[in-house]
Formats: structure tokens, C-alpha cells, sequence
């Protein structure tokens, strides 16, 4: 992992360079919401582009209050949590199970899994509309939360992790009297805890992100996400491109913000988690 | 995924034992994917032989699956889902694969400052970057047309996302900067993870920087690109957010993509059986795509 | 094991069915029977006293006011003091994604009881599958005749085909265009607009040369074509450049592809051809509106009487004088597309809320002191004649005169023909194809073919 002292040559250069210009790149847009939301209409509107707002002004956000747009924020953390909680604590026993355990159907059980993880939840939006009516969770946030607790890929995740957990150790425990919930909790948790992180940000982002499954289930304002209220302002507002960024600048920092300060946790889960195939 | 057998043979109680102790613990996952996943599957796939509209429940056979092949709509959405997975798929992982390979033997402080800032876009989530694009690419008040034309490159204005040539590829411009951010916190993991030892031992060799990449490194870091390659393709497959923000399929279907269409036939028009047998045949491609590659990146190993 | 997943699945599987089923049927046939109930119960005026109580939902599309929280209080609270037991909660929709979640609401069976829209979605769209609630009661003679005296298209657009009412109207309007005034004048193009807003095919052509010419503006007007917001705009245009129609008289088949048809959308790539006029698929009206109301252009296609209100902030800041205008044709004689709007009610099976949102409709429309209030709330003009000018007196009287003036040339509502969803998509489509250089008669005769074989497919239905 440490990276060792190595003698720079003119490639290495060139490669800082390209990296700094496509960062630049990858930057912008954010740096466009951010800067967009505190132009005018003029600035908004300008032939020529203003890159720095001259004259930041408010008038976006006070539109913007207008409409809760915190409740949709919290609405979408809401949703992330319960959904990222959910996911981590199913799958990490799914996980530990189809890893360290040997019995009956387990290939059935794994087999099922890992088609399904392959399958866009979208295919299947009319009958999980009606599913969710049945259960009567249409236009409530739950309706959002449980099919993506079903979506199976944290349970691979997590299985690829209790895979290193050394079976002597569970064997050894096991000797020692432990319980199957104690060995749970006190060996396998620790042991793929960074998983877990790598497995909750994935989740939390993902579910951030899917618009698709918001935009079925949701209807009513005060069930409506970020994502939504954003994509909302846009078919109102059309071009009005202030508000419109004001709105995306309120959903956007403060994930943003959230993930530089905990990237090492993320990154660090990463790096241990998915790649040992 | 190694399925070792070396546990020594227990006796029957001892397997049902840990049999019962294994399906409690995968009970509440059980409950969800069958619940939440399974059975809506089922149901997509049995309605799939029925005409199935807002008023209408009759069993039709195959139907909905040979009037899908005659639909030139489905044919042209079908053909740029195809197009945007072999453009966005390589050029996703050759790309973070690049970055990967360049940033993860930078310093530490470097290196996270990069592989945050890649990641950016997937943290500003997917509606909030669709429409800063939309602004930037807007004909009369974006950024590009009012660059491009105040420095002189371009006499008019283009609208991007309104013409046939440009519009797909504006899709797959911002794809890219949004599918990027994973595979390269990937790939810098992975090659972090390769034993030095073995990179050395080439280099006193002999060997080439590039030679040592391609021999060494390469496969070993096999797996995370069997990861991206087809995480990547999923993603690609289920891009639906972009689509209904920036074009709705058009200009004249040019950025038509298989999902898009589903939920146009299904939610515009009410055909949901049509639009489930077409969710059922793109299941099926997924599914194809992914043996495929895995299959090769096997093969390869 | 596998035996018994599979067991399982199918067991939720037909559950889950029968649920779906379960759930539609039963309330279209409770229908007439909750219908006859009502009719049969004392009329109109004598709710309040029959003391209804219930929690209804009103879901509103953005028309004019009603589309704004702060406007539409003034309406529930008034109800709310009339009608303490009704509780009404709303939602405000938009037109991008408002119609996916009414298609969401309905299959999962959580539609609002009550919902504001036009014709096309409430009668010829959710009517015609037996969603709504007939509102024949409500309809009695003296409506009836009162909605006719203004307006016998009025009457006719809020049935289905068999003289089942879907809807009740509240207010209606023109569809215009709308011109920069200050730059027309500057350009020295007013002289080619009459008296009275309306211009000829020809005029038109040379305004936008000289409009063009004086590069006040980036562009003269853009057809817009990303998707189906504001598409009456474009259709409106196209129509009446040369007099072609859209639909036949009773309106049951497309008919743009005719010559006038033909020619007007070929005049529209010419224009586009000879750089007086722009295209663009990449935008839809909410898009064409802000660039004319901050000056980019000088015409929008998409305007009515609300539409000065609606964006009054915004036409304020940059100085621009929006001069509404009917589309140019070639006599001078233009056909214009009404708007009307007023309310439907779902068909939720729960006799009480359905009485409830009648009471609703009945204080919103009907009361002598809301309904004048109602319609000004809105911004467009009463469906009903006996309310007459309900502007008299106020500060919007003058901008309500102006597009009074338009009355005169509204033409059918052909919004009710069948196929009307998938008629839309054709459209921008359609505009797509032949911007980007397809033939204009090979494009239109597909774009008949399709709608028409749609509106074939829901009249067999």
C-alpha cells in the first residue's frame, strides 16, 4: 500500500498534468451547481460566462424556500439510512451464512442471488407498484426502503468478505462454548467491519441516486425526495436555471461534504471488500 | 468463489443442525429478496404473456414477445442500449484502469485528493448533475455554445442535446464522468494489493515498466476488472435518470434506450404487459452480457 | 427445498394477483350504484346541511393560479369556513411527471378523490378507461345551458362519446402566441400584425425576416420539439399556417397529413431552412418560455391569459413587453386551441368521499360568491356565461380584455380525440423527424398512421 520513492521521468509529469486538467474536468459541474446557484437571471443568462458570480446574490434560495426543500432532503436521508441500516445488517448475516456455513440448498439459495443481482429492478416497477399497493405502502417511504433491502448485491459483497475469515477461528470459539449469536457478533461483525462501511456507503449513495424507484413509488409533497423535488423544479421552472441549481447545490453539498469527511472509512472498506473475486 | 469441501464428514444431525442455524440466519435477507424481489420477478414474468393494460387482462401467449421484434421503436432502442454499452463499457474501465494505474503510487495526501475528486460526480447524485448538464449544453444560455462560439471554434450555436449526432454522445459524456468513480477507487486498491515482490523480481529481470504492467499486474487485478466491466455494463443497461431528464428519448429516438422506452410503454401508455416482456428480454440480455464476460475474463485468468 | 420456495412464490405470486384484480373491479361496478345514491339525494345547495364529513385529496396540474399554494388557500379556506367536516389536502403536480404518478396512483390504487385538469386526461384519457365518477348530477339543465350560451364546445369536450360528463369545468382560455413588443417595434415588424392580434401566413414570413434582420435577439422564435410540454403550442402553429386540421370534425381520426397540413410544417422547415426561425428538439415550452421572457428570442408559441402572471417576475426584470397574438394563417383567420380545466372526480369507491368532493366542486364552481373568485384565481375566463365579466373592476381587467378579444376564434377541442397520449409523443416526433430532414409528407402520413392506429386500438377497447 505505501507508495515508495521512486525517481521521478518525464511521463510521471505529464500524467500529474492530464490528472490535474480531467480533475479540473470532474470538478466543474459541481463547481457550475455551486457558483449557478448564486448568479441572477443575468449572470444565469449571460452570452458571455460570468465564471466567478460578479454580483452573488440570494434571490435562488429565497425562491427556493418557497418550497421544502429540507423536507425533501431529510426525506431522502430518511430514505438512505433506513435503507443503508437495513441492507448492512440483513446481508452481513446472509453473508456470513452462505460463506461459513455449509447446508442444505445453499447453492440454490447463492445461485438465486447472484442472477437476481444482475437484474434491473426497473424490469420489474409495475408488478412492485402493485405489490406495494397491496401491502398499502404506495406514496410512503418504505416503499422505496424494501425493494432495495431485497436487492441481493450486499449479500455477495459480504459473503466475499466473511470468506476471510479464518475457520479455525470460528472452530475455536465454537469449542469454547460460544453460541452461534455471540460468535456472530463477537468474531464475524468485527472481522467484516470494513465491509460493512464499504457496503453502507454503497447502499446510502445508491439509494440517493435512484431516481427511478422514487420516482414510482412517491407521489405526495411530503413524501417526495431530493432527487425528485429537483427534477420538480426543473418541470416548473424550466430554464430558470438559478433556482434549478439552487436546488441541486441543497442536494448535492452535504453528501458531498459527508463523503470527503469520511472517504478514508469508504475508501479503506473498498480496497479490502469487492476485489477478491 | 471457492467452494472448499474439506470440512470433514458430519453426521446427518449435525448438517440439519447447521441447517436450520444457516437459514435463520438468512432469513430476514430471505424475506426481503423474495418478498421485494422475487416475486415481483414472477409476476413481471407472467404478466408478460398477458394484455395487460390499465382496463385489460387477457393471456395473449408470446405475443407482446413477437410484436416487441416488430416494433421498430424497440429495435432502435435495442440497437443504442447496445451502442452505449460498447462505447461506455471499455471506455469506463480502460479509462479508470489509467487513472487507477497512475494515481495509486502517488503519495497518500494525492492520491485520496484524486479519487475523491473522481468520485465527485457519484456523490452529487444523478439528478444534480443531470441538470447542471442540461444548463451547460443548453443551446442559448449554456456554457459550451457561448465558449465555443465566443472564442471562435464554432460560427452557431448547436443545440446538444437536440441534435441526432451529439445527443447520444452528450449521454454517454456524462455517463462516464458519473461511472468512473467507483472502478477507480477500485483499481487503486488493487493495485495497491499487488505483492511488490513479484514486480521487482520482473523488473530485475529485466522487464519493462509496461511489460511488468501487462504480465504482472494485469492479471492479477483480473478480478476487480471482471467486477467493473460488468457492474459497469449493469449500470449502463438501467440508465433511465438521464434519458427522461435530458431528452425523453429523442431527437427522433437517437437516445431511445431499452429502459426508457419500458417506462414510456408502461407508464405513458399503459401497456404493461408490452412493457414487462420487455423488461423480461432485457433481464435476459443482462444476464447473456454478464455470462459472457465472465466467461472470458475466466478464460483469461 | 427448491419444491417449496417454488410453492411459496407461486402462493404470494396468486395472492398478490387476485389483490390487483381484486382491486379494480369491484369499484367499477360500485359505481353507478354510489352515482344513482347521490342523484337521488337532495340538490346542489342543501350540502352544507346534509353535513358530509370526510378527508379528500385534490390533486391540481399547474392551471394558472390554482397551480400556486399561496393562491389556492384563499379557495380551501373558504370552502374550510363553508364545509368545517371536509377536510381537503392537496397536491400540486406538474405536467413532466404528473401523469406518471396518476398512472402510479391508479394501478396502486391511491388516486386522489379529486383531481383539476382538461378534457384529454380527465374524459378522453382516465374517463374513458372508467376511472372517474360521472358528474351528470352535477350537469343540470340550467349548467347546461349556461355553459352553452358561452361555449357549446365547452359542454361537448367535457363528455366521453356516449354523454358520460368526466368533468366539470371552471374556467377556460385561449391558447395563443405571444410577441416581444419592444422588439417588434424596433424592428419595424408591428405594421405586419392587425388591429385585432391576428396576421397572415405572409405578414408573418415578414416579420420574422425583419425581426431577424435587426439582431435584437439571438433568434426570432423557436419550434420546440424535446418532448410534450406545451406541445399545443407547436400544433397550433403548424395548423394554422395554412388552414389544415388536425383532426376531422368529430374528431375521430388525425388528419395533419393532408396538404394544408403538410405544407404548413414544410413552410415551418423552410423558415427554420432559411435561419428566420429556429428548431429545437432539444427543449420543450418550459424551456421556450423563460428564453422570450428574458429576451432571448422574440416570440413564444406557448401563451395564454394566465401565462402574464404566471411569469410577471420574470418579465419584469428584463424590461420585456409580452404582446400576445393569435398564430398567423393564411387568410388572417386563425383557429386557435382552447384550454379548459375544471375537475374530475376518481373513482375511489367510498361513497362519502365521493359526495364530499361533489360538495367541493359544487362551492369551487357553483357557489354565487366562490365561483367568480375561483375562476379570477385561476387567471382564465368562466366556462359559465351568467358570471360574465368576473375581471370588471380589477387590475387584471385590461390584460383579461386583450385575450377576451381571442374568444372569437377558438376552434374545437379535438384534445378528446382517442389516442391522444400516444398522439403527442407522434407530435414531437414528427417535429424531430422533419428538422432533421426527413420528407414532410412521409413523415406525416407515419405520424397519422400511428395515431391513428391508437385511437382505432382504445375505441376497440
Amino acid at each position: 500500500m505505501e507508495s515508495k520513492v521512486t525517481k521521478k521521468r518525464p511521463y510521471d509529469y505529464f500524467t500529474l498534468v492530464v490528472m490535474i486538467i480531467l480533475a479540473i474536468l470532474f470538478i466543474f459541474p459541481l463547481y457550475w451547481i455551486i457558483t449557478g446557484s448564486f448568479k441572477d437571471a443575468g449572470a444565469i443568462n449571460a452570452v458571455i460566462p460570468e465564471w466567478f458570480p460578479k454580483n452573488p446574490t440570494m434571490v435562488n434560495y429565497d425562491k427556493l424556500s418557497a418550497k421544502p426543500a429540507f423536507l425533501w432532503l431529510w426525506n431522502a436521508v430518511f430514505i438512505s439510512v433506513m435503507s443503508m441500516i437495513l441492507t448492512c445488517a440483513t446481508a452481513a448475516m446472509a453473508g456470513y451464512a452462505l460463506a461459513k456455513k455449509r447446508f442444505i440448498g445453499q447453492a440454490t439459495v447463492f445461485t438465486l442471488f447472484i442472477c437476481a443481482m444482475a437484474l434491473p429492478k426497473q424490469v420489474v416497477l409495475v408488478p412492485l407498484l402493485k405489490e406495494m399497493s397491496f401491502l398499502g405502502l404506495h406514496d410512503n417511504m418504505w416503499a422505496v426502503i424494501l425493494p432495495t433491502v431485497g436487492w441481493p448485491f450486499g449479500i455477495f459483497l459480504l459473503k466475499q468478505f466473511s470468506e476471510g475469515i479464518p475457520t479455525e477461528m470460528l472452530e475455536a470459539v465454537r469449542i469454547d462454548g460460544a453460541g452461534e449469536i455471540q460468535t456472530f457478533l463477537t468474531i464475524v461483525l468485527p472481522m467484516i467491519k470494513p465491509g460493512i462501511g464499504a457496503l453502507a456507503i454503497f447502499t446510502f449513495i445508491g439509494t440517493w441516486n435512484d431516481y427511478f424507484l422514487q420516482l414510482i413509488m412517491l407521489n405526495s409533497s411530503k413524501v417526495l425526495t431530493i432527487s425528485l423535488g429537483i427534477a420538480k423544479l426543473q418541470a416548473e421552472n424550466g430554464t430558470d436555471f438559478g433556482l434549478i441549481m439552487a436546488g441541486a447545490a441543497v442536494g448535492a453539498v452535504p453528501i458531498v461534504a459527508i463523503f470527503i469527511m469520511f472517504q478514508k472509512y469508504f475508501t479503506q472498506g473498498i480496497t479490502m471488500g469487492a476485489v477478491k473475486g | 468463489m471457492s467452494k472448499k469441501n474439506t470440512a470433514p464428514k458430519r453426521s446427518r444431525v449435525l448438517v440439519m443442525r447447521e441447517t436450520r442455524v444457516s437459514y435463520l440466519f438468512l432469513l430476514p435477507a430471505l424475506i426481503f429478496f423474495i418478498g421485494f424481489v422475487i416475486v415481483p420477478m414472477i409476476l413481471c414474468l407472467v404478466t408478460s404473456f398477458f394484455k395487460y393494460t390499465m382496463g385489460e387482462f387477457t393471456f395473449i401467449g408470446i405475443k407482446n414477445y413477437v410484436e416487441m421484434f416488430k416494433d421498430p421503436i424497440f429495435l432502435v432502442a435495442l440497437k443504442n442500449t447496445i451502442m452505449l454499452v460498447v462505447v461506455t463499457v471499455p471506455a469506463v474501465t480502460l479509462f479508470s484502469l489509467w487513472v487507477g494505474a497512475s494515481i495509486y503510487n502517488m503519495n497518500a495526501f494525492t492520491r485520496s485528493f484524486f479519487r475523491c475528486v473522481f468520485y465527485l460526480p457519484v456523490v452529487t447524485g444523478s439528478v444534480a448533475v443531470s441538470v447542471v448538464w442540461k444548463w451547460m449544453f443548453n443551446k442559448y444560455n449554456g456554457l459550451f455554445n457561448n465558449v465555443l462560439v465566443n472564442t471562435g471554434l464554432m460560427d452557431e450555436k448547436i443545440s446538444w442535446l437536440g441534435d441526432e449526432r451529439f445527443a447520444i454522445w452528450c449521454i454517454i459524456i456524462i455517463m462516464f464522468t458519473t461511472y468512473v468513480g467507483q472502478p477507480i477507487v477500485l483499481y487503486v486498491a488493487a493495485l495497491g494489493n499487488v505483492d511488490p515482490s513479484l514486480t521487482e523480481a520482473a523488473e530485475v529481470d529485466g522487464a519493462t515498466k509496461l511489460q511488468t504492467f501487462w504480465q504482472i499486474k494485469w492479471p492479477s487485478i483480473m478480478p476487480t476488472t471482471l467486477y467493473v466491466v460488468i457492474i459497469t455494463t449493469i449500470n449502463t443497461f438501467q440508465c433511465y435518470a438521464l434519458i427522461q431528464l435530458l431528452t425523453s428519448g429523442g431527437p427522433n429516438h437517437s437516445t431511445e434506450t431499452i429502459m426508457y422506452y419500458i417506462y414510456y410503454q408502461a407508464f405513458k401508455l399503459n401497456n404493461y404487459g408490452y412493457g414487462n416482456a420487455m423488461g423480461i428480454f432485457l433481464a435476459i440480455v443482462i444476464a447473456i452480457f454478464s455470462a459472457v464476460q465472465l466467461k472470458v475474463g475466466q478464460s483469461n485468468d | 427445498m427448491k419444491k417449496l420456495l417454488a410453492l411459496l412464490l407461486v402462493g404470494a405470486m396468486s395472492l398478490s394477483m387476485v389483490a390487483c384484480g381484486g382491486s379494480s373491479a369491484p369499484a367499477a361496478e360500485e359505481a353507478p350504484a354510489a352515482t344513482e345514491e347521490v342523484a337521488t339525494e337532495a340538490p346542489a345547495e342543501e350540502a352544507a346541511d346534509t353535513a358530509v364529513a370526510a378527508d379528500i385529496t385534490l390533486w391540481t396540474y399547474p392551471v394558472g393560479g390554482f397551480g400556486d399554494a399561496a393562491k389556492l388557500q384563499a379557495v380551501l379556506d373558504a370552502f374550510a369556513a363553508a364545509y368545517p367536516d371536509i377536510n381537503v389536502s392537496v397536491e400540486y403536480i406538474d405536467y413532466q411527471s404528473g401523469d406518471d404518478q396518476v398512472t402510479s396512483a391508479i394501478e396502486a390504487g391511491t388516486t386522489p378523490d379529486l383531481i383539476l385538469e382538461g378534457p384529454e386526461r380527465l374524459v378522453a384519457n382516465w374517463g374513458a378507461k372508467g376511472k372517474m365518477v360521472d358528474l351528470g348530477d352535477l350537469w343540470t339543465e340550467e349548467v347546461t345551458a349556461d355553459i352553452v350560451a358561452n361555449s357549446a364546445a365547452v359542454e361537448a369536450a367535457c363528455k366521453s362519446p356516449d354523454g358520460v360528463y368526466y368533468e366539470y369545468p371552471l374556467c377556460m382560455t385561449t391558447h395563443t402566441m405571444v410577441i416581444n413588443k419592444g422588439v417588434f417595434e424596433a424592428a419595424d415588424a408591428l405594421q405586419y400584425i392587425n388591429e385585432d392580434g391576428t396576421w397572415t401566413t405572409e405578414n408573418f414570413e415578414k416579420a420574422l425576416t425583419a425581426v431577424k434582420e435587426s439582431g435584437l435577439v439571438q433568434q426570432t422564435g423557436i419550434v420546440y420539439c424535446g418532448g410534450q410540454g406545451g406541445d399545443q403550442g407547436t400544433r397550433a402553429l403548424a395548423m394554422n399556417l395554412y388552414s389544415g386540421q388536425f383532426t376531422n370534425a368529430e374528431h375521430t381520426e388525425w388528419t395533419m397529413n393532408n396538404e394544408a397540413g403538410v405544407k404548413g410544417l414544410q413552410q415551418l422547415v423552410d423558415w427554420c431552412e432559411a435561419g428566420i426561425l429556429d428548431n429545437d428538439p432539444g427543449i420543450v415550452a418550459g424551456d421556450e418560455i423563460p428564453l422570450f421572457t428574458n429576451g432571448t428570442i422574440a416570440m413564444s408559441f406557448c401563451w395564454n391569459a394566465a401565462m402574464p402572471i404566471t411569469h410577471a417576475e420574470a418579465l419584469a426584470a428584463s424590461g420585456v413587453e409580452a404582446m400576445p397574438v393569435a398564430f398567423p394563417s393564411e387568410d388572417g383567420v386563425p383557429e386557435l386551441c382552447g384550454g379548459i380545466w375544471g375537475f374530475g372526480i376518481f373513482d375511489n369507491g367510498d361513497a362519502a368521499k365521493i359526495e364530499a368532493a361533489k360538495t367541493f366542486i359544487k362551492f369551487v364552481c357553483d357557489d354565487e360568491a366562490q365561483a367568480p373568485e375561483s375562476v379570477k384565481i385561476s387567471g382564465y375566463f368562466p366556462v359559465k356565461a351568467s358570471l360574465g365579466n368576473v375581471y370588471a373592476g380589477t387590475e387584471d381587467e385590461a390584460r383579461m380584455t386583450t385575450f377576451a378579444n381571442f374568444a372569437p376564434w377558438l376552434g374545437g377541442y379535438y384534445n378528446v380525440t382517442l389516442g391522444w397520449a400516444e398522439q403527442r409523443t407522434a407530435w414531437w416526433n414528427l417535429l424531430q423527424q422533419i428538422f432533421a430532414g426527413d420528407d414532410v409528407q412521409a413523415a406525416a402520413d407515419a405520424y397519422a398512421e400511428t395515431c391513428n392506429a391508437a385511437t382505432a386500438a382504445a375505441a376497440g377497447n
